[in-house]
């Protein structure tokens, strides 16, 4: 087994152990991600000078054998959404090409004060929406498992990247499936913590009450590990809840024994990909058969989470995406006049799906429309929150496929939006909920491609969650499964 | 129809900053006048990924606004995103506060020469201030027709409490009065600077007219722009002439906001296209409500000071001063802490008054002087107060001895002593005196009895003259009176 093809955990023990350096790690990953990029294309932007100067930091950290955390040395990717210091920061699109935030993100600041590595920013689709990382103004990621299948998205470089094993681990971003759709998709682990859980702090927002970062990992334990390092209240964010963070890889590996797991009958819908069905029953006896309690349950509103996401979620946008207006950083196209630079300067900047969202939200946020859209989606999401509250009296976790299908062909669903949309339709409720989720891989399909399976926790219960996914991954190898990197 | 005929209705929008030490949602200083962009981190200017964090303090500030305009204290307030473009607004939304207010229902009481009134406040609210354009170039010195415009974001982010008034205000006297007392409030508590050439104290009218004695509003204009009280009462005078000739003329008022122009003492229509917006409001995600804890909501009352309504009443009671006295003593706390001092040295607190606005406030005007700067104390100026009830010395030598108290600081008994005007009070002194002033003026004399009373005043000064200003002028007007009605 090469060095880059290890987990978090193996290769911290390696450091720890000084078998290897970081900068010897650092070089072989380096060499492997490019050597397989023009193939997968993760990064918009790769950093080795940044990698290799944080290497050699990891390495006198290592010597003096103090301060020495499991991510010290280890080389990870960045969705590039997330401000990096003097780094181009795009989120993928054409109006912040070549963008250097003069500030880092709080998540990267941690990574950082761990002694972890940044050997790239990874592609996604623009501004984050979408769920194929296709609306990315710089480049196409492929999915490892099959070249000429998406990787899902928004975080599609960040599941890639990991998948082809270009980074140990990456940071995602997930406002309605962006972390677990991808991690499904590409056949890794993906946690979409609670809302609140991790700073936003530096996140270029989406729609800034459903955005929250998350690990996106080979394992479970390496999920932990990354949550361990980002978890946590922090004063720039005032969203972000000042709730205790348990040692998760501790709490991951107790028992389930007793553990009630509730299967929402909403989320097995008719006419459903029979492989995915299977694959998550399968997963469902497995994790019987490790001495969980299995409850039917239902999420009544849940058909109704993707109406009320598509008006809340574009509303904001509308608004956060408002700044890119040409006055102070970022694309400008000059006009005659202000009007003129701002339309020409937006007209250029962004693509056909942001402007698609952006005119949503512009819509039901406008006067005459407010009540009938944004209040009316406001009283939804209440109610889908309240279907989870009731379901957790009952149970401890909820457990779903993560995507009704596995992975599609590129352009099969950019005519119509719709179809695209459609690919969140289990994971969207978490986010309207703010409760966390997570994906881990449950099967492949018939022609090779990974099938996910969402674990769904109480608000600031993602121990139980690691732990249910520790459980069940270990009875199993799914997650030892290799992609190809073939086009099929 | 005629002017008098129309009854104009007003109300007032107040943008009154906060002077807090740092901006409402990052730690930049709020300090005025330095270099542009050099108050700016990557929260104020907007950048991606950044978020807000509520200044405690500028909400502690907006709560005493609340409570010093009686105001309801919200349960449960919180901000919202109000969108529009603009170059000077780097998120391109301002963080308002829309449906929830902080404080509403309010009042201010102001006072005029008709009396008493109460104005309603609707609300006053927190939000952000902009950041500042200069433009270069172009006809207007606005942006769409400059050359170019230069942004300053040191502005930007500084916390604001918009306070808006009911359109209880019926003339440009008592928008004024208004004015006044609201910015007399606020110094009071000691919120913001009010300075209204710094930008830290603006006003909006609302101004619409109707026929009197009929209930519904007219169409209304926003006038902008004015950058003194002055000038909001010279463009709400010019607005309601200009309405009531657009009426008259059988036209229509037309909906728009309107710039007053200082040049040409005019207001003028701002074009429609820069205000013809829909703001979008909707609840900001990046922050948290404001839920308030209701004790610490009641500390901030308790710990108020004495508000200028309060202590105008007072003096009224306690010092037997007119409503007027009372309002322009009350006008600034310091001038109110200092007449205080003094009513307690003096059995004639009126008396102390009327230095402190006759002489006192001339000299201090004349000398451009503050009353930090003064070189006496109230105990001084109460020493003349008496001085002048005991008949020591006339008004006219009190004049002289206030002089000399606030050009050097002299004690007033010193200075009666040492230039000896002690005031001549003995009536056998007076007597002689007005004895041969009256036989050296015969003819005035037969004047007077023949009924031309008027020269009294004549013969009065002759004594003074004689005295060498020294008698006590009505002990001789009255031995005179005595003398010739005999
Ligand atoms: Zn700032």
């Amino acid at each position: 087994m090469e060095l880059y093809q290890k987990t978090i955990h193996e290769i911290a023990a390696d450091l720890k152990a000084k078998k290897v350096s970081s900068v010897e790690l650092t070089k072989a990953t380096m060499a492997h991600l490019k050597a397989v990029e023009p193939k997968v294309q993760s990064f918009i932007t790769v950093t080795e000078e940044v990698a290799l100067a944080q290497a050699a930091e990891a390495d006198k950290r290592l010597a003096s054998g103090s301060n020495i955390t499991p991510l010290t040395g280890v080389p990870l990717g960045i969705k590039d959404l997330l401000c990096t210091k003097g780094v181009q920061t795009t989120c993928a699109s054409k109006m912040l090409e070549g963008f250097k935030p003069p500030y880092n993100a709080t998540v990267v600041e941690r990574l950082n004060a761990a002694g972890a590595i940044m050997v790239g920013k990874t592609n996604m689709d623009e501004f984050a929406m979408g769920s194929s990382t296709e609306s990315s103004y710089y480049m196409k990621t492929k999915n490892p498992w099959n070249l000429s299948c998406v990787p899902g998205g928004s975080s599609g470089g960040s599941a890639s990247c990991v998948s082809a094993d270009q980074a140990f681990a990456s940071l995602g971003s997930d406002t309605g499936g962006s972390i677990r759709q991808p991690a499904a998709l590409c056949g890794i682990v993906g946690l979409k913590p609670t809302y609140g859980r991790v700073s936003r702090y530096g996140l270029i927002a989406f729609a800034s009450s459903l955005d929250q970062i998350g690990p996106m990992t080979k394992d479970v334990e390496d999920c932990a590990l990354m949550m361990n390092v980002i978890a946590g209240h922090d004063e720039k964010d005032s969203t972000s809840a000042n709730v205790a963070v348990p040692d998760y890889t501790t709490e991951m590996k107790k028992s389930i024994k007793g553990l009630k797991i509730g299967i929402p009958k909403e989320f097995f819908p008719e006419g459903m990909n029979p492989e995915v069905t299977e694959a998550t029953k399968k997963a469902i006896d497995q994790l019987k058969s490790l001495g969980a309690e299995v409850h039917e349950i239902s999420l009544p509103h849940s058909p109704y989470s993707l109406a009320a996401y598509y008006v809340l979620a574009p509303s904001e946008a509308s608004s956060n995406l408002a700044r890119y207006d040409g006055v102070r950083y970022g694309l400008r196209v000059p006009g005659e006049n202000i009007v003129e630079m701002y339309s020409k300067t937006r007209a250029a900047g962004f693509g056909p799906e942001v402007k698609r969202r952006i005119m949503l939200g512009t819509y039901a946020l406008s006067s005459g429309y407010y009540d009938a859209y944004y209040l009316k989606a406001l009283k939804v999401r209440r109610l889908i929150k309240q279907d989870y509250d009731k379901a957790f009296e009952k149970v401890d976790i909820i457990v779903t496929p993560t995507v009704p299908n596995p992975a599609f062909k590129f352009g099969e669903k950019t005519d119509n939006p719709l179809t695209m949309y459609l690919e969140d339709v289990f994971t969207i409720s978490i986010n309207i909920a703010g409760v966390p989720g997570l994906s881990l891989p449950c099967g492949l399909s018939k022609t090779g491609l990974p099938i996910g399976l969402q674990m769904i926790g109480k608000p600031f219960d993602e121990a139980t969650l690691l732990k249910a996914a520790y459980a069940y991954e270990q009875s199993t190898d799914w997650h030892k499964r290799k992609p190809s990197l073939k086009e099929n | 129809m005629a002017f008098e005929d129309y009854e104009p209705v007003i109300g007032l929008e107040v943008h009154c900053e906060l002077k807090t030490a740092t901006k409402l949602f990052c730690g930049c200083p709020t300090t005025f006048g330095n270099e542009a962009n050099t108050q700016v981190c990557p929260v104020c200017l907007g950048l991606p990924g950044t978020l807000p964090v509520m200044n405690g303090k500028a909400v502690e500030f907006a709560v005493k606004i609340g409570h010093s305009l009686n105001c309801n204290i919200a349960d449960y307030s919180k901000m919202d995103r109000k969108n529009y473009y603009y170059p000077d607004l780097p998120k391109a939304y301002q963080v308002s506060q829309y449906d929830k207010p902080l404080n509403y229902g309010g009042y201010l009481d102001i006072v005029t020469k008709e009396g008493t009134k109460r104005i309603g406040v609707t609300r006053a609210h927190l939000e952000e201030d902009a950041g500042k354009l200069v433009h270069a170039g172009g006809k207007s010195g606005r942006l769409d027709s400059s050359d170019y415009s230069l942004a300053d974001y040191n502005r930007g982010g500084i916390p604001l409490v918009e306070i808006v008034s009911e359109p209880d205000i019926r003339s440009s006297e008592e928008a004024h009065a208004y004015l006044t007392a609201l910015k007399s409030i606020l110094l009071y508590i000691d919120v913001s600077d009010c300075n209204m050439e710094e930008g830290s104290l603006r006003c909006d009218a609302n101004v619409s007219i109707r026929k009197k004695g009929t209930e519904k509003f007219g169409t209304r204009t926003e006038i902008k722009n004015m950058n003194s009280f002055k000038f909001v009462k010279q463009a709400i005078e010019y607005e309601i002439k200009r309405q009531a000739a657009v009426l008259d003329k059988g036209e229509r008022v037309i909906q728009e906001s309107r710039l007053w122009d200082v040049t040409e003492n005019k207001t003028k229509s701002m074009r429609s296209k820069e205000e013809a917006h829909d703001y979008r409001y909707f609840p900001e995600p990046d922050l948290v409500p404001i839920i308030l804890d209701k004790a610490y909501v009641q500390k901030l009352k308790v710990e108020l000071p004495e508000l200028p309504g309060a202590k105008r009443a007072r003096f009224e009671k306690d010092h037997g001063l007119t409503a007027y006295d009372a309002g322009v003593l009350t006008s600034e706390q310091e001038l109110g802490q200092w007449f205080e001092v003094g009513a307690k040295l003096t059995k004639n607190p009126k008396g102390f008054a009327n230095w402190m606005m006759g002489d006192m406030a001339a000299q201090m005007k004349e000398q451009e002087k503050e009353l930090q700067d003064l070189k006496f104390d109230q105990k001084k100026l109460a020493e003349l107060v008496d001085l002048v009830d005991a008949e020591t010395i006339n008004s006219k030598q009190a004049k002289e001895v206030f002089l000399a108290l606030f050009n050097e600081g002299v004690s007033p008994a010193e200075v009666v002593k040492s230039k000896g005007m002690a005031q001549v009070s003995d009536p056998k002194a007076i007597e002689a005196a007005v004895d041969k002033v009256l036989a050296d003026n015969p003819n005035v004399v037969a004047d007077y009895k023949s009924g031309k009373q008027g020269v009294i005043g004549f013969l009065v000064g002759k004594v003074m003259q004689a005295s060498q200003g020294k008698a006590n002028p009505k002990m001789v007007n009255e031995i005179i009176k005595k003398k010739l009605d005999v």
